[in-house]
């Protein structure tokens, strides 16, 4: 949700319920982050230890049955792998459906309906999966190679209207094929019943992330097309839990899978998911011990309440998120055309104060990405907080006296206040900065419009990584290609040097090497000064205490929650 | 009367079109990308633009709002980007628990209101008539969401006497018809109050009080029957109220109304959602005038429907 609070609205004319939009944004509920951590790098050769075998809590036995019902704000829109991304569908689909790849505890890809890792040629342009033997899905038909061709090519299909699309355009054919050149994508070949072949346009080593991602969830075709558009709630996978009950806008019911491939999973008998309830109440339930565990992050009101509560000893669960919240300054645009300006203005943040106003759930940030992400470059310092020296660096480009500028902020809170704290900053050194709080799909459409905002502050909207890797960092928000209306290079800065080192990362299988020719490209973009990076977020999940996982089945990096490796004491 | 209410109906249509217009034109003239919303923050740009020419939204105005109309006049209202069903269906869902929350809080309402307007009427200027209207005031200026939160806080978390919100039983919709209504039942007691009292300096109250009925007959059978038109009107106007208002009180108790989802449909660019909830809270607000007329004919011999 994101409420608007422009002081006058379209929408709030046409439907007169200004008042109640902008008190609905008391109920907070930030962005949706799906967010990741951990170093380790995936390399798609690595072959890790069956996910069976890892049990949720340390040591002990681990209690089975029970149900866990946890609260979110929001109503999920849909359980169709091919079309949620968001955050509350994201781990409810891994309970229906599983993908060829998945991760371990950390963000080390492992294989899951695949019997092993992928075989991969040389120049990482062929990747053959070979699928496990005897999975088969809720209704009761075995999992063949022409289930993973039919998955990959609906989400290609322009008709699924898949969001996750992009990410498998650079299998060969695939152009074709959504142009309607072509009735199949010649890239995807089966091979025989077990084996599938992927041929690539060109080497992508990260293909087997994206091959791990919900987009790539395996669904059974009959079953889409006998549900059709009802699929997305009525909807039929591998998984480790069975879907059970959809009553629109109250909850979700998931019962455990007693088929399951991977022996012992999951624990618990049931899952059921409460939507619409709003953070303040998800608590209250919570603490009457009515639900297991509140979806959205804990109220930074309630946070600072309960964070030095005896009572909730050991029922919040931190965990680092690999995100980055940053500022970002137009390089077309006056003066942060500037690279001079652009240090100067990294100089004047104080970001420990960010940290303070958001109670603690955070880390400074010195660089775009996030220390958990292969490639964090642990050497470099940033830019020292430091006004005086900005003024210098400003006086020194050409302006004595500073200059007004706009910054776009979305209005759900903490952001606004966050976006007060900068133009105090930002006031220190002469710049006069005006804010605009607006609805968060304005801040996108503005960002992504040429010559429109100086400055956009990403809290709440930040980049959220999709896999763990750092090209995730570069290509969708800092590339030449997303410097185009609608995409996300909100610096709207394009170098095709750095564009020709990022080729070469991507088809780089030496890991180090790989991670080295990263380390150069986010050094220059540092220097180019096209972000201000703020802080690193971090999750803070309340439960029960019945409840027992280790912290990453409660935060993983790229599950958030694992409700298949959760368990419930009676 | 039958010609009353075809003209009525017949009237429902050039307004039907006229809100669903001015809806389409402010939604596509706003600044956001209904495509990106879809999609989600991290499509790729050409994910977006595809999924844009599958939705029609890369078509000329009059084209999409044209298509829009051919497809509502025949029953289809489109089918919502956020909640992925058909709007008509995701409207259907949703109406019930609208309508409960609608009925019992106006229930509220005039169980509190309308007792406690006739009663200050009719001790006019006593400790009891500045009493409630104080307390009325209280209720009127309170924030729905403020006092929805004291009421789970107190009877549900603290007491226990009620769920924490969400829906599902009787015991659900308590605290918030009694929070939706408490607000309300201010402007009635307020309503009936005023109204009350220019009907008992009517002569026929005179007359009914010297010809000796005892005074709680004269309020019942005189009073009140002569004040309630402009309470029938103000239930009319709750309902609408109700429909597309509650959203503070939907959102604090997990109520799954339709308030809700339209708000969450603006704040996600949900076109078709927006065009549907809003089309359909128009039809409401026609139905339930028509409706307030009747009854208002029924109450009182004086009004004709012509």
């Amino acid at each position: 949700m994101h409420p608007s609070r422009r002081p006058v609205t379209l929408r709030a004319i046409v439907l007169s319920i200004l008042v109640s939009v902008v008190l609905a944004a008391c109920g907070g509920g930030g962005a949706s982050e799906l967010g990741p951590a951990d170093q380790g790098t995936s390399p798609p050769q690595a072959t890790q230890p069956e996910p069976g075998g890892n049990p949720p809590s340390a040591g002990g036995d681990i209690p089975r049955g029970g149900t866990l019902t946890i609260a979110y704000k929001d109503d999920l829109a849909t359980l169709d792998p091919a079309v949620g991304y968001d955050w509350t569908n994201w781990p409810a689909e891994k309970m229906v459906f599983d993908g060829l790849l998945d991760y371990d505890d950390t963000t080390n890809l492992q294989p899951r309906l695949a019997e092993s890792m992928p075989e991969v040629s040389l120049d990482a342009t062929v990747y053959t999966f070979r699928l496990r033997q005897g999975v088969t899905f809720h209704n009761g038909r075995e999992v063949t190679a022409d289930d993973v061709a039919y998955s990959i090519t609906r989400v290609l299909d322009p008709q699924t209207k898949s969001p996750g699309s992009g990410f498998y355009t650079g299998i060969a054919g695939a152009q074709d094929f959504i142009d309607g050149k072509a009735d199949s994508v010649s890239g995807i070949r089966v091979v025989d019943p077990r084996t599938i072949e992927f041929t690539l346009e060109s080497p992508d080593v990260t293909f087997g992330n994206k091959m791990a991602l919900n987009f790539a969830f395996i669904v059974p075709k009959e079953e889409v097309e006998r549900l059709g558009e009802n699929f997305g709630h009525n909807p039929v996978g591998t998984g480790p839990f069975l879907f059970r009950e959809w009553i629109a806008g109250r909850q979700l019911t998931f019962e455990r899978n007693p088929n399951y491939f991977f022996e012992g999973l999951p624990y618990l008998d049931q899952v059921v998911i409460q939507v619409g309830v709003e953070p303040e109440v998800a608590l209250l339930r919570l603490e009457r011990g009515e639900i297991d565990s509140m979806g959205d992050p804990i109220p930074a009101a309630e946070f600072a309440r309960i964070k030095d509560d005896d009572a909730w000893q050991g029922r919040l669960t931190s965990a680092p998120q690999v995100s980055t919240i940053y500022i970002t300054m137009n390089t077309q645009m006056k003066p942060f055309d500037n690279v001079q300006v652009r240090r100067a203005m990294n100089m004047a943040i104080d970001k420990e104060r960010i940290i303070r106003l958001l109670g603690g759930r955070g880390t400074v940030a010195n660089q775009i990405l996030p220390p958990l992400m292969p490639g964090y470059d642990q050497d470099y310092q940033g830019y020292e907080y430091n006004p005086d020296q900005a003024r210098q660096l400003l006086a020194d480009a050409g302006y004595p006296n500073g200059f007004s500028t706009t910054m776009e902020c979305i209005a759900v809170e903490p952001q606004p206040k966050l976006c007060e704290s900068f133009q105090q900053d930002l006031s220190k050194i002469g710049v006069q900065v005006q804010v605009q709080t607006l609805a968060a799909s304005t801040v996108i459409a503005d960002g992504g419009t040429e010559g429109k905002v100086p400055l956009v502050w990403s809290g709440g909207l930040g980049w959220i990584q999709d896999y763990p890797d750092p090209d995730d960092f570069y290509t969708p928000i800092l590339s030449c290609v997303a410097a185009v209306p609608g995409g996300w290079n909100w610096p709207w800065y394009c170098n095709q040097d750095l564009e020709q080192k990022a080729q070469q990362a991507i088809g780089t299988t030496d890991t180090e090497q790989r991670l080295g020719l990263y380390r150069e490209i986010y050094r220059t973009l540092m220097d180019e000064a096209v972000w201000i990076p703020v802080y690193n977020g971090q999750y803070d999940i309340a439960h029960s205490d019945k409840l027992v996982g280790k912290e990453t089945d409660f935060a993983h990096p790229e599950h958030t929650i694992r409700y298949e490796r959760l368990a419930k004491q009676p | 009367m039958i010609a009353y209410l075809l003209r009525r109906l017949l009237f429902t249509v050039p307004v039907l079109i006229g809100i669903s217009l001015i809806t389409f034109v402010l939604i596509y003239f706003l600044p956001a990308d209904p495509a990106r919303m879809y999609a989600g923050p991290n499509a790729s740009v050409e994910a977006v633009n595809r999924i844009r020419t599958q939705l029609g939204l890369d078509q000329p105005f009059y084209v999409q709002y044209g298509r829009y109309l051919e497809r509502a006049v025949q029953g289809d209202l489109g089918y919502s980007y956020q909640l992925q069903m058909p709007v008509t269906q995701a409207i259907l869902s949703r109406f019930p628990y609208t309508l409960q929350l609608t009925l019992a809080g106006i229930f509220v309402e005039l169980l509190i209101g309308v007792p406690a307007g006739l009663l200050a009427a009719s001790r006019r200027s006593t400790w009891l008539d500045g009493t409630s209207m104080v307390a009325s005031l209280i209720g009127v200026s309170s924030p729905p969401f403020w006092l929805g939160l004291l009421m789970l806080y107190f009877f549900a978390f603290r007491l226990g006497l009620f769920p924490l919100g969400g829906a599902g039983s009787w015991q659900h919709l308590i605290l918030p018809a009694v929070t939706a209504g408490l607000g309300g039942a201010g402007w009635y007691a307020r309503m009936t109050r005023s109204s009350a009292l220019e009907v008992l300096s009517a002569d026929y109250v005179r007359t009914a009080r010297s010809k000796g009925l005892a005074g709680g007959q004269v309020l019942r059978r005189h009073v009140l029957r002569n004040a309630i038109n402009p309470i029938v009107t103000m239930v009319g106007m709750d309902i609408p109220w109700f429909i597309g208002g509650v959203v503070l009180i939907e959102t604090v108790f997990a109520w799954p109304g339709i308030g809700r989802m339209m708000v969450d449909a603006i704040l996600t660019d949900d076109v078709p959602l927006i065009l549907g909830t809003v089309t359909f809270t128009a039809v409401l607000v026609v139905v339930s005038s028509i409706i307030i007329d009747i009854v208002q004919a029924m109450l009182d011999p004086r009004i004709r429907l012509r």
